[in-house]
């Protein structure tokens, strides 16, 4: 880097940047997030399963195994759409939901990813131009918008209650991008323990939210990183049991066994699943062939529906804990969602209350969580925030709230020193 | 023999990532110039670690309050291990920037006038009614940051009086006391300050000229969203004042080996010192090592001769400990 007179930005790449990453920089809450994963911190934050509880000496020495005796196929390129033998497995796992043979499931139909963030990158380079509108549940998962943005789509959010997307709002927000003249590709929508809100699209809702895009001629993009996590009894059967067109299926072994493998994978009609690999192969050449075998002899050879209940029984007794310490800790004002299952609850500060501008706040107190307004394209969620219960023990997850809370109590009063609550909003319970 | 160096960073303050970025860059540049040096974070595992084989030498590339505030200073002192910068006195008063400007004015340096309260004082006394005592005194428009702290975190410029509150919720977000500074408009420059034995050297200033015109977190640690002038366009006469300031704010402080002044050339070329800094920060966009650059200077090399210099220190250690004692 040389230093002239005309000065230097530090980027001799400036102007040669393309339009799609130009918007993005580092925040300031980024790099608070350096301190979230040290140990004196209690982190809310992130969307860590307790892989801790996996049966690490056996996954190990399965790694091991596919390494020392098949290293010739397990260490060498694979194909683009991913093995034969873990589509099979897949089609095996998604059948427990009722995504089987009788709905057109099959492993010709499933591409294999690294992990869902490259099932959401490939649905959106498969479908979306700049200025095309993607509907979105609001909040919705960050990393979607991440990958909907980078496609320089534009998100519009359609609001839920606890039983989830609500339909008419649904119907509202087609018919205003369509007046607006816009084009809407897909819905994407997390309906069952639903990242980051928590809560479950209800079955009568299911129909009717596949009508409503039937009618609209509006795809369906169904992320289920979590149906499998479910705590108070079967989830509803996913979108894609219901119907076999329109209805694009992602889900991933990140929730349900380790996201360091990275596995995710699209089930997609024959004709776009095609163009899916193609894509794929352009991006990544091929999954990794060590991870898909190690996941593909996971499900065959270890007993992967225990472990599932493992994980379910951890996460409830956690879930329970938190939902505990916040109605025992947590200022009169604040609300949370309730999840049946999945891995976050959704918190609503009093009104006034700034998530993210009280986040140096809490990592003074030595609390981490994540602000509301990333999980929204449009700012929203000012005074939300997400809270994981997966990663840490009861006793920690009260300790966290514990802190939470008095950082809560430190924000309003100091706001209501300096007037900047909402006359209305004034510890009041929704 | 040559010196073995710790250079510590991380720490679990806001600036945790930008520190992890300096201490790295420090820990390739004492490599680079031929010296043994491990970095570690200042955290449980230091003290066994200074126990069981102790370095001859720290370096301090922790920011905020764990580096800066004179605390860890003191430990080091106590644990008989020299370290590059100023001493724990030293550096806690120019982390607390209150005290610093008081410093600063009794010695006759210019820096914009200032009001410090803490939060509690606010609520006590009455947000509005303080802060209209606040405006009358200092006039519009305002900056309020936090009493301790750096990057620019907590820090905002307020033009319109009705803004103020929410400035004020920010900054408290960082830190329990506010500062609230008159604005001075001009020029933004940052003078490094360099001593390897021979008294302090002021190195040539950097120019300051964030593209949005605000020089906040992002400002600083995106490449492309500042452009840095080094040296900085000043006029010759301004250029050694601000150097003849900047000098004079390191020696009023009673700091060592290293500092940054960073400061503010208003529109009839009279430089204002916003603040010092004891562990300037040493990324990739950070203003010391364009200073150095600019100087003709290479970081290993300036690092192994303050190296050096702390390491000539080691045996004196003991007697200084009981005056540097963290506090």
């Amino acid at each position: 880097m040389t230093v002239t007179s005309s000065g230097t930005t530090l980027d001799d790449y400036a102007d040669r940047y393309s339009q799609r990453v130009q918007g993005m920089t580092p925040s300031e809450i980024r790099a608070l997030f350096a301190v979230a994963n040290r140990p004196e911190v209690v982190s809310l934050a992130g969307g860590s399963p307790y892989v801790s509880a996996l049966p690490l000496d056996a996954v190990g020495e399965m790694l091991g195994r596919l390494a020392a005796e098949h290293g010739a196929t397990t260490l060498q390129y694979g194909i683009g759409q991913g093995t034969p033998e873990l589509r099979e497995r897949i089609c095996e796992v998604m059948a427990l939901s009722g995504i089987d043979g009788e709905v057109g499931a099959s492993p010709e139909d499933v591409v294999v990813t690294v992990g869902g963030q490259q099932a959401l990158d490939l649905v959106a380079r498969l479908f979306l131009d700049p200025g095309d509108v993607v509907i979105a549940e609001g909040p919705t998962y960050v990393g979607a918008l991440g990958a909907f943005q980078a496609a320089q789509a534009q998100v519009v959010h359609v609001p839920m209650d606890d039983q989830g997307l609500i339909p008419e709002a649904l119907t509202e927000t087609i018919a205003r991008v369509a007046a607006s003249g816009r084009r809407a590709k897909f819905l994407y929508t997390i309906p069952t323990y639903q990242n980051p809100a928590g809560v479950t699209l209800s079955e009568e809702r299911r129909e009717q939210v596949l009508d409503i895009c039937e009618q609209a001629d509006l795809l369906v993009v169904e992320d289920d990183p979590y149906g499998q996590l479910g705590f108070e009894g079967e989830a509803p059967a996913p979108l894609r049991a219901r119907r076999r067109d329109g209805v694009f299926y992602l889900s991933t072994f990140s929730k349900t066994f380790a996201p360091g493998l990275r596995v995710g994978w699209v089930l997609a009609p024959p004709a776009a699943r095609e163009k899916l690999v193609m894509v794929s192969e352009a991006q990544i050449l091929c999954p990794s062939a060590f991870a898909q075998a190690a996941i593909t002899t996971y499900l065959s050879t270890m007993p992967w529906q225990e472990q599932l209940k493992s994980y379910r029984e951890i996460y409830r007794e956690r879930r329970d804990a938190l939902l505990e310490a916040l109605g025992q800790l947590m200022p009169e004002g604040t609300t949370w969602t309730r999840p049946a299952g999945g891995l976050f609850v959704w918190a609503t500060l009093p009104s006034g209350l700034d998530a993210k501008a009280m986040m140096p706040r809490a990592l003074n107190a030595r609390v981490a969580y994540v602000p509301g307004t990333g999980f929204y394209a449009d700012g929203s969620g000012t005074n939300e925030l997400r809270l994981n219960f997966s990663f840490s023990s009861p006793e920690r997850l009260r300790e966290g709230v514990r802190r939470l809370a008095g950082v809560v109590e430190q924000e309003l009063s100091l706001r209501s020193v300096f007037g900047t609550l909402p006359l209305d909003g004034k510890r009041t319970h929704e | 023999m040559t010196p073995r160096v710790l250079v510590l960073a991380g720490g679990l303050s806001h600036e945790r990532e930008v520190s992890l970025k300096s201490g790295r860059r420090v820990l390739d540049a004492l490599r680079t110039a031929g010296l043994e040096a491990e970095l570690r974070d200042a955290d449980v595992s230091l003290l066994p670690l200074l126990a069981a084989d102790p370095p001859d030498v720290a370096v301090i590339a922790l920011h905020g309050a764990a580096g800066e505030d004179g605390s860890l200073r003191g430990v080091l002192d106590l644990c008989g291990l020299p370290y590059v910068g100023g001493d724990a006195r030293a550096a806690r008063l120019a982390w607390d920037k209150p005290s610093a400007k008081a410093v600063l004015r009794e010695h006759g340096i210019p820096t914009p006038d200032w009001v410090a309260l803490p939060h509690e004082r606010f609520s006590e006394l009455g947000a509005m009614a303080v802060l209209d005592r606040i405006v009358d005194r200092l006039g519009m428009p305002l900056v309020v940051k936090p009493a301790q702290g750096g990057s620019g975190l907590g820090t905002t410029v307020v033009r319109d009086p009705a803004a103020l509150p929410a400035a004020m919720v920010s900054c408290f977000s960082y830190h329990q006391t506010a500062l609230v500074e008159r604005y001075v408009p001009g020029v933004d420059v940052a003078v490094s300050v360099l001593d390897f034995g021979e008294g302090p050297q002021a190195l040539p200033a950097v120019e300051i000229e964030p593209r949005d015109g605000v020089y906040d977190y992002v400002a600083r640690y995106t490449a492309g969203l500042t452009t840095w002038h080094a040296p900085a366009r000043l006029a010759p006469p301004v250029a050694t004042q601000v150097a003849d300031i900047a000098l004079a704010a390191h020696q009023a402080l009673g700091l060592r080996d290293l500092s940054r002044v960073d400061l503010i050339v208003d529109p009839d070329g009279q430089a204002h010192v916003l603040e010092v800094t004891v562990a300037p920060g040493m990324t990739e966009t950070s203003l010391l090592p364009l200073a150095l650059q600019a100087a003709g200077l290479e970081l290993g090399e300036v690092f192994r001769r303050l190296v050096l210099r702390a390491a000539t220190r080691g045996d004196q250690s003991a007697g200084r400990q009981a005056g540097n004692a963290p506090g």
